[in-house]
This record gives structure tokens, C-alpha cells and sequence, in this order.
């Protein structure tokens, strides 16, 4: 059974996101999608200033067999990125919601996180199959 | 039946397994308007004696002229073993090393070819090879175009890079929207100029030959230098036997080298043969190697923690990202990166270094032959490797066929490439041409010129 | 199973050459006797060290080399029922005639008049491949499946351009197509738009209508598709195709299926490519070179890539710039992959008009037996319904879910069981698929003995799984650390460093 935390946000494709104190948001991959990637052995991460609208791809995960693009779940401009994936990518199937957080990013203005799925629906959704 | 091992009552056995009574059932879906009645254009089955007949026929009508003929493929020495080993069946009919562990040969021979090729070029990572040498520069010039950080579709191309990759290049990244700027070369030295770059506009990298197409050397740690203060990255497209003795990539300019070395494998222990198949070498500093096409081995350790060796960094291959790969390539040249292999291994670096020499001095005494006849002259002042320009008193195109008709490839005619360059002619010599060789070319040239006279 | 003594001598494991390296030991005979001054060379382009490339004997370089090849499965060794890659035998003549030393020898620029062997041999091969293509002219010169790819794109781009149609930017592919379908289709500058599969293996035919439209360059089709079925509605779909002024692009990795049967030119395709490493016989070599030859109907004649074969009399000579000013240009530096030209011309004349019409009639035959056994003996076909074409894809996910042994898994154990593995990376569609291809020539009694290895895995898979997730247990290697090779990339042998005394 996947672990998803009730404090967080989620989007269909398989990300999280984090309300942080100063307004910006922080963002990784599930817990569901780490452990259907496998062993992570690589992370490209988006340049910090970037622009990116919701959903473009604005970073990479991969493992020995597959790459899987990371979509920005809200529009805003990149933040900060967790530099320590690069040497150790790992940390995102041993902690995903902690020490394997990718990026974050500053909404351009309020966010819209109306479309965004609570734990519940994230749930729901795995449960169909999602 | 050819190849066809099936008898009577294997087919029937079969079908009756199948529970069909004709193999035409088989092809029960396929709509019947489609189907092909009869095979037609192509001419009746023949034995391989026959077949043998005709193909000694015809080889004997080609390849047996005294060649001064390089333009990117050049007749060297390959030991007896390279070809004997190389055509094994368990290296000539293997498959892709995908399964690993039915495939630890290849995969091991590709990791040594590896390293023998960035000991050679002084670069951190090479793959395990692309088609050939035009087409390695293109995906060289895609992959620097994904390394800029700024939004530039240039690559400044210098008009001293052999014409066919220029095109080559031109055919696989039009696509794209990419421009070549064509950097001209210095009319007296024949070489590259830094300076020129000024006057263009800025590009994601900067290609540099070494040799250039005339043979001359170019001034590289100039040009990598002049690059990398406009920013731009370094593609480094160079004669790999050439490199034994040469300053190799890694090692340009005043920071770091070449980004990029890439270039033919021909030259260490691939035939001539008609042109192909060849292989592309590419190779690059550590940092880009997430933007590297094709395939690359790497060492590991099996469960019992045993060395082995597999295919890695698949993800960025068009197998799994597909729309996304950094190329739709899909292929290396194996066999041909087998032949290379041990043909490295066999000559060592001495060996590789007495080739390039010795082809160096069997050109520059054979430039001296022919520069001493009237009329004839080098065009370019300053070293070459293995190949000069020389102008001629008259077109260059009849002359060749003058040599041709007594079995001597006297060189490669630049006038359609290089109108500028008057009666031009591009020529060779290897390790392989021995003084008789150099004197019947220039007697008979001299013949071919003083019947003018 | 147990090979003792075969798998003690295994495990010893080759060391690279470079450790059996031992400085002033040379290969003398294979060099230039001295090293000759080069006096003009400026000291700032001279190499300031030797490359660190081995220093071994001939014999050693010639032992090691031949002990890393017994470290391979092959055709010449063994089964590779791996699917999508027609894995035929590749006929020993083949070889031997492409490298009669007048070929060998032949510089790529000697003038026709000197290379008219050759150029015989390319033009005869053009025509063989029209023919059995059904199309109006032939380029060789492509040096791979994806290279003939990016050439058919290039020339349709080129045709909807020529007539000044620059809308068209948008290129179709079914779901089911092999990764450099849409690889190809970006590098050409095209955007790429998916087309699913239906639960019986063929296009999703209300899919590909709505999809088609004034933005539609080209569909990209590999019949039999890449699901190991024929395409049933290829007819429809090109008329489709066509009246919304698209092109039609056949992926010729299948080809073996039909050949001397049905002719991509006759289902409405424009372009073709053929993969000479495949459907004729040309070596795989460990992964290359192979060769990509494009056929293309008359709309796309203009603009086939050089260098070509004309035939003028009884003279041959190459296409030139003036021949077909709206060329795409060229792909390669000479002529393609020359060498594997010829021996697909050796093998075309080999087989000639009756072997090949054979051919498409074995390969089918064959996969349709060994699917009827492997089904006999428990195993799931992807599309129950349908016929092999020269493959199949059988599914493992009944198996998985009740034993957990994955596609993986058997396939590492068949190699136990000295056969090759079949696809299983591919098709991504088909959960835990294996897609088996065993070519017309396997024998009925090779065919017989992997249903038996196939009968023996399945068992232990219910008996044993952890056997099979261990596997493959007697060959060199056991399972390798990917994650650890991609984490830690080791891409090249370095020298230990020198200990300073």
C-alpha cells in the first residue's frame, strides 16, 4: 500500500506538492511512482529562474530502464532545486516525500490549486488504477 | 529450398499442428487483393558456384589501380588477425548485447574499444561508435546544440571540412531548423582562421578539423580558443590514426579541449571497401554525457559481485524515450568496432605512431616529386599529414582520367568543391606506398603533363 | 543441466587487455619498421604523450579476442527467436564474396569507369528491392533501419514543402510502432501524434480518422505490425491517408513476414524501408552495421537521397546533383554501408524469384507452428484470435500474477537452457510479453526443443520461481548491477596511478 500523506496536494500524473510557509511550493514524485520507476539512477532538474506554465515538463527521473518527465503541477518560476539527487538520486525511492523532494517553485501570483487532488482523491485514483 | 531446412514431412507435421491444411491459410487475413501472384523483377535462384563466378568476375574489374586517392578513406595496413578474428561467427552473426550475460564478448571488446578511443582522442567518454564519420559529425552538431545554454540554431561550419560531411550534416539537421555558417579558410595557408568568427553571427559550437580537408593542419588551440570566448562549444572532427602523433582533442586550447571529438574509424583497420561500412567515433567530456547518442557499455558487478559488463544510460535511447531520445539512432557499427579493437591492440600506441609517420613522410616526399614538375605546384604553404593540394597547369579532371586509363587514382579533383582553388587536386599517400610506387606516379604524370608541351 | 566443468572454466573471467599489458612488448610484424621524423611539425600540435592503449604480442591479442567471441551467443552458436529482428541464418558466401579483394580495395571516389564490378552489383540490387517492394526507384545508400527512416521522412517533408504545403507538420504513429518511429519523425522537425491500437491488434481505425486533417504529413506503419499481426484495414487507411493529403510510410523491420507475398507498394504505402540485416541476411555483427535501403513510389522520386545507381547501355555510373536537384542530399560520407550491399546482393541472387517467394511462406509458417505448440504446452498468445504473421507475442501476465516470475525472467532462463531470449522489452503494450520470431530457417526439430525448454520453464515457474528469478545460472555472468553500472558509470579502463617512489 502506498503511503500519501494527508498534508500534501497531488496531481494525476504522479507529484506532490507542499504549501511552504513563504509562499512558494515545494514539489516531488509519489511514493506510488518512485516504486513503479524502480531504482532511480539519475534526476535532471529544471534551472533555477525558469518560468513554467502547469503541466510542462520542467524535469526528468530515470531508472535503468525508463525516463519519466516531471510536470509542473502549478505555473510559477523554479525556485530552488534539491542539487543533492544529483549524487545521490536514490534518495527519492528512500524518501520521497522528505530528503527526495525535486524542486520548488513561486507562483507568479495566488496559486491555483483548485484542480489539484487531495490524499483522498490521489487515493481514489490509484485505486482505479490511475 | 535455400536455407530452408523444412523437408515434405516436416511442413505437413507442422500444418497439421496448426490445424490448416495449405500454408495459404496462413495468409487468411491479409486481403486477397493484396496478395502478390507471382514474384516478378527479380532473376531466377542460382547456385553459389554460380554466384561465385560472377562476383570473382566482377571484383576483378575493380580495385586493383595504384590509389593516391584518400578524401576521408585511406588505405593503411591491417594485420592478417583484425579480419580473421573479427569474422568469427560469434562476433559476425551476434545480435545487440541487450541480453548481457549472452553477450559478455561484445560487451566487453566495446568497453576496450571505449577506452582505447578517449586514450586516443584524451576525452573522458566515448560510445560504442555511430554509422560513420559524416554522420557522427551530425549528431555531434545536434548534441551541441543541446548542450548551449543559449537559444542558438548555428553550428559555424568551416569550409576546409570535407565536403560530403558538410552535407551530410546539412541532410540530418535541416529538419530541425539548424543553420550552417560556413567559415572560410586563409587562401594562402589553407587553414581555418579564427579571426573570421568575428564577423559571424554567434553559434552553439564551432567545428574544428584536424587534419582539414586539404590535409593542412589547423591552428587548434586558436580556434578552441576563440570559440569558448563566444561562448560557443567545441566539436573536434579528426583523423583517428593521426591522433597518435597529433595533439589530440582534449588537450585544445588554453581550458579543458575539445567538448566533442568525433570523426571515421576507418583509418585503423577498416578496408577501403567502396566506402562503407565504416564507423563513427564519438567521444566527450564527462559533463555531456547525458546528451551523448548511442550505445554506451559500462562495468559492473554481477550478484556474486563478479566484473561484467552491460549497456547503461539506456534512458536516453529512442527504445525508451522515444519522441524524447537524443537521437533515432538505434545501431553501432560492431563488427566494425571489433576490427578496430583489435586492431589497436595490435599496433599499440608505437605502431599507430609509425603509421601516421610513415604516411606523413610517403606523402611529403611524393609532394616533393610532383611540385618539382613544370607547371605543377603546392597550393597551401605550411604542414600536412598525409594529403596535399596541388595546382595544376591545366584541368585537373582529364588528367585523372589520363591515370586512370593506366591504373593510377591520381587523386581527388577539388574543382567542383572548391572552384576558387583553379586546377586543384587533392592527393594521398600512405604507409602502404613504397618508393616505386611514388616514382610511377610521377613519371607517369610528368608523361601526362609533357604531352602538353 | 549441471556443466560443472563448462561453468568453472566460464567463470574465469578475461581480464581486459589492457592488464595484460607489459611495457616494450609490441606486435612487431604489424607496423612500419622504424619511426620516421615528421620535421615540420610545430611543437604546440605534437602529441605530448603516448595514448595508454596496450602493449601486448600478436598472440595474445589474437587468444584474447578469440576468447571474448566464446563469450557470445550467435546465429552461428545458436536459436535467437528474438523477435523483430529476423534472426535468419546469415549464408557463409555472403562473406566470403563481399570481401573478394577487388571490393575490398575499391577506394569509394575511383571513377565508375573503374568500379563498373560494383556498380553492377548496387544497380542489380536497386531493382531486386523495387521489385519486391512494388515501388518506382531505390536508394541504398541509408546505413540503417533508422537512417532509411529519417531519409523517408526527410523526402516526404521535401515533397509537401515542394509544393509549397507547410502546414503539414503534424506525423502519425500508432502506439504499437517501435521506439524510432517517433524518434525519427522529431528529428525531422515533425510534431508526433499517436494513434492507439485496438483489443485485436490493429489500428484504431475511428482514432486515425479523427486525427487526420490538413495538419497530417504522414502516417508511419510497420505491416505486420510490431504486435506480430497483419493490418487488416491497411487498404482503408491509405485511401484515408491519402484523401486527407498524407503520405504513407512503411517501417520495413516486418518485411520478412510478407516478402515474395504481398508488396508494401500494392497496400498503398509510399515509402518504404528495408532492413538488409533482417530480410536479407546480412549479419547482425554484435549490433551493427547494418543497412536501410528506401524505396519510394513515383511522388517521392525526385527526392531520394544520393548516391545512386544509374544504368545508361551497358555502363553504370552514380546519380549526381544534376540527376535529381531536389535530392535530400546525402547520409553518409561515400556510399552507405557498401560491404553489407553486396552480400544482400549475393544473398538476393542466391534465393532469386522463387527463394524469395518462400521465404515470407516459411518465416509465417514456422511462427504459426511453434505458437500452435507453445500454446499446447500452456503458454497465453497476446491476440488469441489471430494468426502469427512471422511473429507472435505471447503474454506472461496470467503467470506473473500467480508465480510472480516475470517475462524477465524466462527469457534469462532460456539462456540456461542455451537458447537466446525472445523480445521482451517490446511491445510495450502487451504486459510481460515475449515476442518470438523464429525465422524459415529453424529447423522443425530447433523449433521442437525450445517448445520443450519453453514446457520446462513454465513447470519449474510453478515448482521453482525462485529459480528462474535467480536466473540465468550457468553463463558467464550472472544477472549484472544496472542500477549500480548507471549510478556509477565505469565507461573506460583507466591506468592505476603511478606510485611515486
Amino acid at each position: 500500500m502506498s503511503q500519501i500523506p494527508v498534508d500534501l496536494k497531488y496531481v494525476s500524473t504522479h507529484e506532490w506538492l507542499r504549501a511552504e510557509p513563504d509562499g512558494s511550493f515545494t514539489i516531488g514524485i509519489t511514493d506510488h511512482a518512485q516504486d513503479a520507476l524502480g531504482d532511480l539512477v539519475f534526476v535532471e532538474l529544471p534551472e533555477v529562474g525558469r518560468d513554467v506554465a502547469a503541466g510542462e515538463a520542467c524535469a526528468v527521473v530515470e531508472s535503468v530502464k525508463a525516463a519519466s518527465d516531471i510536470y509542473a503541477p502549478i505555473a510559477g518560476r523554479i525556485s530552488t532545486v534539491n542539487t543533492t539527487l544529483i549524487d545521490a538520486p536514490e534518495q527519492v525511492n528512500t524518501d520521497c516525500y522528505g530528503a527526495g523532494w525535486l524542486f520548488r517553485l513561486t507562483p507568479a501570483g495566488a496559486a491555483d490549486t483548485g484542480e489539484l487532488l487531495d490524499a483522498e482523491a490521489y487515493r481514489a485514483l490509484l485505486d482505479q488504477g490511475g | 529450398m535455400p536455407f530452408i531446412p523444412h523437408t515434405p514431412e516436416d511442413v505437413q507435421a507442422m500444418l497439421d499442428a496448426i490445424g490448416v491444411t495449405d500454408v495459404t491459410e496462413l495468409f487468411d487475413e491479409i486481403p486477397p487483393a493484396l496478395r502478390w501472384s507471382r514474384v516478378e523483377g527479380v532473376p531466377p535462384g542460382a547456385s553459389e558456384m554460380a554466384i561465385g563466378r560472377l562476383m570473382r568476375e566482377r571484383a576483378a574489374k575493380d580495385g586493383n589501380d595504384l590509389c593516391f586517392l584518400g578524401a576521408g578513406a585511406y588505405e593503411h595496413h591491417i594485420p592478417a588477425a583484425v579480419w580473421e578474428i573479427t569474422t568469427r561467427g560469434e562476433f559476425y552473426s551476434a545480435y545487440t548485447p541487450y541480453q548481457a550475460e549472452a553477450s559478455q564478448g561484445t560487451l566487453q571488446l566495446i568497453y576496450e574499444y571505449q577506452s582505447m578511443m578517449t586514450a586516443l582522442m584524451d576525452m573522458d567518454v566515448s560510445n560504442a561508435s555511430l554509422y560513420d564519420g559524416a554522420s557522427a559529425l551530425a549528431e555531434a552538431a545536434l548534441m551541441a546544440l543541446r548542450l548551449h545554454r543559449g537559444d542558438v540554431r548555428r553550428i559555424w561550419m568551416p569550409a576546409a571540412v570535407h565536403p560530403h560531411y558538410r552535407e551530410t550534416v546539412r541532410t540530418i539537421v535541416e529538419g530541425q531548423g539548424i543553420a550552417l555558417i560556413e567559415v572560410p579558410y586563409d587562401p594562402v595557408t589553407g587553414q581555418t582562421q579564427a579571426m573570421a568568427l568575428d564577423d559571424l553571427p554567434d553559434a552553439a559550437a564551432l567545428v574544428i578539423p584536424q587534419p582539414n580537408f586539404f590535409g593542412r593542419l589547423e591552428e587548434v588551440d586558436a580556434l578552441t580558443d576563440a570559440a569558448r570566448a563566444r561562448g560557443a562549444l567545441v566539436i573536434a572532427v579528426v583523423n583517428p590514426l593521426a591522433m597518435a602523433v597529433l595533439k589530440p582533442p582534449g588537450a585544445w586550447g588554453a581550458a579543458g579541449g575539445a567538448d566533442i571529438a568525433c570523426g571515421d574509424g576507418q583509418p585503423l583497420g577498416i578496408p577501403l571497401a567502396g566506402g562503407g561500412p565504416y564507423y563513427g567515433f564519438l567521444c566527450c567530456r564527462s559533463e555531456h554525457v547525458r546528451q551523448m547518442p548511442g550505445r554506451i557499455v559500462g562495468r559492473t558487478v554481477d550478484r556474486d559481485g563478479k566484473t561484467g559488463y552491460t549497456l547503461t544510460l539506456q534512458p536516453r535511447e529512442q527504445h525508451i524515450r522515444r519522441a524524447k531520445a537524443t537521437s533515432n539512432i538505434c545501431t553501432n557499427q560492431g563488427l566494425m568496432v571489433t576490427a578496430s579493437t583489435i586492431h589497436m591492440a595490435l599496433l599499440g600506441a608505437e605502431g599507430l605512431a609509425r603509421a601516421a609517420l610513415s604516411s606523413h613522410a610517403r606523402a611529403t616526399a611524393l609532394a616533393g616529386q610532383l611540385a618539382a614538375l613544370p607547371g605543377v605546384s603546392l597550393r597551401f604553404a605550411g604542414p600536412f599529414f598525409h594529403e596535399f593540394v596541388l595546382t595544376l597547369p591545366r584541368p585537373v579532371a582529364p588528367v585523372l582520367a589520363s591515370l586512370a586509363d593506366v591504373g593510377i587514382l591520381g587523386g581527388y579533383d577539388l574543382s567542383a568543391a572548391y572552384p576558387e582553388l583553379g586546377h586543384a587536386l587533392l592527393v594521398c599517400a600512405t604507409e602502404t606506398r613504397t618508393a616505386a610506387d611514388l616514382a610511377r606516379y610521377t613519371a607517369t604524370l610528368s608523361s601526362i603533363l609533357g604531352d602538353d608541351a | 543441466m549441471e556443466k560443472t566443468e563448462a561453468t568453472l572454466r566460464a567463470s574465469v573471467s578475461p581480464p581486459l587487455i589492457f592488464e595484460q599489458s607489459m611495457p616494450g612488448r609490441r606486435a612487431l610484424a604489424q607496423a612500419p619498421s622504424v619511426a620516421e621524423p615528421w620535421e615540420d611539425l610545430p611543437a604546440h600540435l605534437r602529441r605530448d604523450a603516448p595514448p595508454a592503449l596496450p602493449e601486448v604480442s600478436e598472440m595474445q591479442v589474437v587468444r584474447h579476442y578469440t576468447r571474448l567471441s566464446q563469450r557470445n551467443f550467435s546465429i552461428d552458436t545458436q536459436f535467437y527467436p528474438l523477435g523483430s529482428c529476423t534472426m535468419k541464418y546469415n549464408p557463409r558466401a555472403c562473406n566470403t564474396l563481399a570481401m573478394l579483394p577487388g571490393f575490398l580495395n575499391r577506394h569509394p571516389l575511383a571513377p565508375a569507369a573503374r568500379s563498373q564490378g560494383f556498380l553492377a552489383c548496387l544497380h542489380e540490387l536497386q531493382e531486386i528491392l523495387q521489385a519486391v517492394t512494388g515501388m518506382q526507384a531505390v536508394s541504398l545508400t541509408p546505413m540503417a533501419g533508422a537512417q532509411g527512416e529519417l531519409a523517408g521522412m526527410a523526402m516526404i517533408r521535401a515533397y509537401h514543402r515542394a509544393r509549397g504545403d507547410l502546414a503539414r507538420t503534424e506525423v502519425l504513429v500508432p502506439n504499437a510502432a517501435h521506439g524510432t518511429n517517433p524518434a525519427t519523425a522529431v528529428m525531422c522537425g515533425f510534431q508526433v501524434r499517436e494513434i492507439p491500437t485496438d483489443a485485436s491488434g490493429d489500428v484504431d481505425f475511428a482514432a486515425l480518422e479523427a486525427a487526420l486533417g490538413p495538419r497530417t504529413a504522414a502516417i508511419m506503419l510497420t505491416n505486420p505490425s510490431t504486435l506480430g499481426v497483419f493490418e487488416r484495414r491497411i487498404g482503408e487507411i491509405a485511401e484515408c491517408v491519402h484523401a486527407a493529403g498524407g503520405l504513407l510510410y512503411y517501417d520495413g523491420a516486418n518485411l520478412n513476414a510478407i516478402l515474395g507475398q504481398v508488396r508494401p507498394g500494392d497496400m498503398g504505402f509510399d515509402v518504404v524501408h528495408v532492413n538488409l540485416h533482417k530480410t536479407f541476411a546480412t549479419p547482425h555483427g554484435g549490433g551493427g552495421p547494418g543497412a536501410g535501403a528506401v524505396g519510394v513510389g513515383e511522388r517521392l522520386r525526385p527526392f531520394l537521397p544520393i548516391p545512386y545507381v544509374l544504368k545508361e547501355g551497358e555502363r553504370y555510373r552514380w546519380a549526381e546533383r544534376a540527376d535529381c536537384p531536389q535530392s535530400i542530399g546525402r547520409l553518409s560520407a561515400f556510399m552507405g554501408n557498401a560491404g553489407v550491399l553486396l552480400r544482400a546482393y549475393v544473398y538476393a541472387r542466391l534465393l532469386g524469384a522463387e527463394g524469395m517467394a518462400r521465404v515470407g511462406v516459411y518465416a509465417t509458417l514456422s511462427a504459426n507452428y511453434l505458437l500452435a505448440r507453445l500454446r499446447e504446452v500452456g503458454f497465453e498468445p497476446a491476440y488469441p484470435e489471430r494468426r502469427a504473421s512471422h511473429e507472435f507475442t505471447l503474454t506472461l501476465k496470467g503467470l506473473t500474477a500467480r508465480t510472480g516470475v516475470t517475462a524477465l525472467d524466462v527469457a534469462k532462463r532460456l539462456l540456461d537452457y542455451d537458447f537466446h531470449a525472445p523480445t521482451v522489452y517490446f511491445p510495450q503494450l502487451v504486459p510481460e510479453c515475449l515476442l518470438i520470431e523464429p525465422t524459415e530457417t529453424e529447423s522443425k526439430q530447433d523449433l521442437d526443443r525450445f517448445v520443450a525448454a519453453m514446457a520446462a520453464i513454465l513447470a519449474e515457474a510453478q515448482e521453482a520461481p525462485e529459480r528462474l528469478r535467480e536466473a540465468p545460472h550457468h553463463l558467464p555472468v550472472r544477472r549484472l548491477d544496472e542500477v549500480r553500472a548507471a549510478r556509477e558509470p565505469d565507461l573506460r579502463w583507466q591506468a592505476p596511478a603511478v606510485s611515486q617512489p
